[in-house]
């Protein structure tokens, strides 16, 4: 009896380190992780989508969506992309600054800024399944 | 900038000297007996869009914007007959935005007939509107032409008077041009019967020109390029032998033709639109017939702005759209094809890059 429930002890113990194995296997996840993931950027879009429609993030109370409803004539799928009147070619953060500090007369925001991330999660996410344009005008 | 030609010049003049010398029916044989309707101008500056920020201050742009047309127009010779404000005077309908912008427009020299847009309406309802500026819908005839202006930014009543904790918050609900807690607009069963009274006095043959905020023709309901009961409008307006509707809101060039009726959109002073076929997630219904206005480069402050000026010497509404960072355009009735055609651009061949949108 002993040797049989070492064997099981064994055995159980083999199936829980292959259940660990599977656990932390990077190419494998559940659909929870994906919804859990969608969540996550959604949460985020979400914010975006409040920035765009703000008139906090300028000085002048004028906001994104005044001249871009729905994010419209943002060309995300564009970028990176020669400006002439810049003179080089610039990603999209940089046009959404340009932006911030023109038209809404506010400050750029640093580049890895939260908010620059929801705003271009927002307007990205208006403009799924384009296809990529890269230098498009 | 605005050309008019020696013989439009001599006309416009010749018309002033015997409308102030000669007793009107003299001047209407000199027009001639057969065609009471006459030659005439005149100009359409529309959403401007006056925002305020606090104290004294306005956003600049837009101010910027309405001033450049108010002067432009001034330098109009021979002046226009009179001009049309076409709707959205203020951002937030607050009596400071309606002030500075009368007080802008004040500048223009001429009369002015005043359309109500959304951005007028949605903070009081018309209240300081009809103090400051005048009634929401009217009529009026010119030269042989029947004039009509409509209120159809309205919407349902449930949407106005029930949803929102405070004018305000209505007001920033229906400001927001892609906010999906929104409402479509309506004309709405009184004031049509209104115009149905109306035109039951003017004769069929009698040109009439329709001028409203939103488009009476259904291009995309998710931005209120859209009045819901347009069609009712149009049903009221077909008897006639020759309407035009004249339209703001959408900031963009836009015409159609349905049936006897031609359809026209103005600009906006303050800034442009992207057209809806841009938002690629929605179907939307821009008339075929458009040739799209250039695409705005956000590296000058007016481009795809503008306004406009009106020429009735066809027997048609000429639209010269005066756009002060592009190519002027004009786009005029084609006897021949029976529709608005643009002079330049019509057949896609003549179009330039800028007019692509995606």
């Amino acid at each position: 009896m002993g040797k049989l429930a070492t064997t099981i002890g064994i055995l159980i113990a083999a199936v829980a380190a292959m259940g660990l194995y599977m656990q932390s296997s990077a190419d494998e996840f559940t659909a929870e992780d994906l919804k859990r993931w969608e969540e996550q950027f959604m949460a985020v879009v979400n914010q975006g989508e409040k920035l765009f429609h703000s008139g906090d993030l300028g000085k002048n109370r004028v906001s994104c969506d005044q001249c871009h409803p729905n994010a419209a004539n943002t060309h995300p799928e564009t970028y990176p992309k020669f400006q002439k009147q810049l003179g080089k070619v610039v990603k999209q953060q940089e046009m959404i600054n340009w932006c911030i500090q023109n038209p809404l007369e506010g400050d750029l925001l640093p580049l890895d800024d939260p908010r620059l991330t929801a705003m271009e999660s927002y307007i990205n996410y208006e403009r799924r399944g384009v296809p990529m344009a890269p230098g498009k005008h | 900038m605005i050309r008019l030609n020696r013989r439009d010049f001599m006309k416009s003049t010749g018309a002033a000297i015997l409308g102030s010398a000669l007793p009107f029916s003299l001047v209407k044989v000199a027009w001639g007996a057969k065609n009471p309707q006459q030659d005439f101008t005149f100009g359409y500056i529309s959403d401007a869009h006056i925002q305020h920020l606090g104290g004294p201050n306005f956003v600049r742009n837009w101010d910027r914007g309405l001033i450049r047309a108010v002067q432009e127009a001034n330098l109009l010779t021979p002046r226009p007959d009179f001009f049309f404000f076409g709707g959205d005077l203020a951002q937030l309908g607050t009596k400071e935005e309606i002030d500075h912008g009368l007080e802008i427009m004040s500048k223009l020299r001429g009369k002015v007939h005043y359309v109500m847009g959304e951005h007028d309406y949605y903070l009081d309802l018309a209240k300081y509107w009809e103090t400051a500026v005048g009634p929401q819908y009217y009529s009026f005839d010119h030269k042989g032409v029947h004039f009509v202006v409509l209120n159809s930014i309205l919407t349902h009543d449930d949407w106005t008077f029930k949803k929102w904790p405070t004018p305000m918050d209505r007001m920033l609900a229906m400001a927001r041009l892609d906010n999906p807690e929104g409402s479509p607009f309506l004309v709405g069963e009184k004031q049509r019967d209104w115009l149905n009274k109306d035109l039951a006095k003017v004769d069929k043959n009698v040109p009439v020109i329709v001028c409203s905020h939103s488009p009476l023709q259904k291009i995309y309901k998710g931005w209120n390029f859209w009045t819901d009961d347009s069609e009712q409008v149009l049903e009221l307006l077909k008897p006639f032998k020759k309407v035009t509707v004249v339209y703001g809101h959408v900031h963009q060039i836009q015409y159609n033709q349905i049936g006897n009726i031609s359809l026209h959109a103005v600009m906006a002073t303050a800034w442009p639109w992207p057209y809806p076929k841009t938002y690629t997630q929605v179907k939307t219904h821009l008339p075929v017939l458009t040739a799209p206005m250039n695409r705005a480069d956000p590296f000058f402050e007016r481009d795809a702005t503008g306004w406009q000026f009106m020429n009735w010497k066809t027997g048609h509404l000429d639209m010269h759209y005066q756009l002060p960072n592009n190519k002027d355009r004009v786009v005029a009735y084609n006897r021949k094809t029976g529709r608005p055609e643009d002079k330049t651009y019509q057949n896609p061949k003549n179009r330039i890059p800028a007019q692509n949108h995606f």
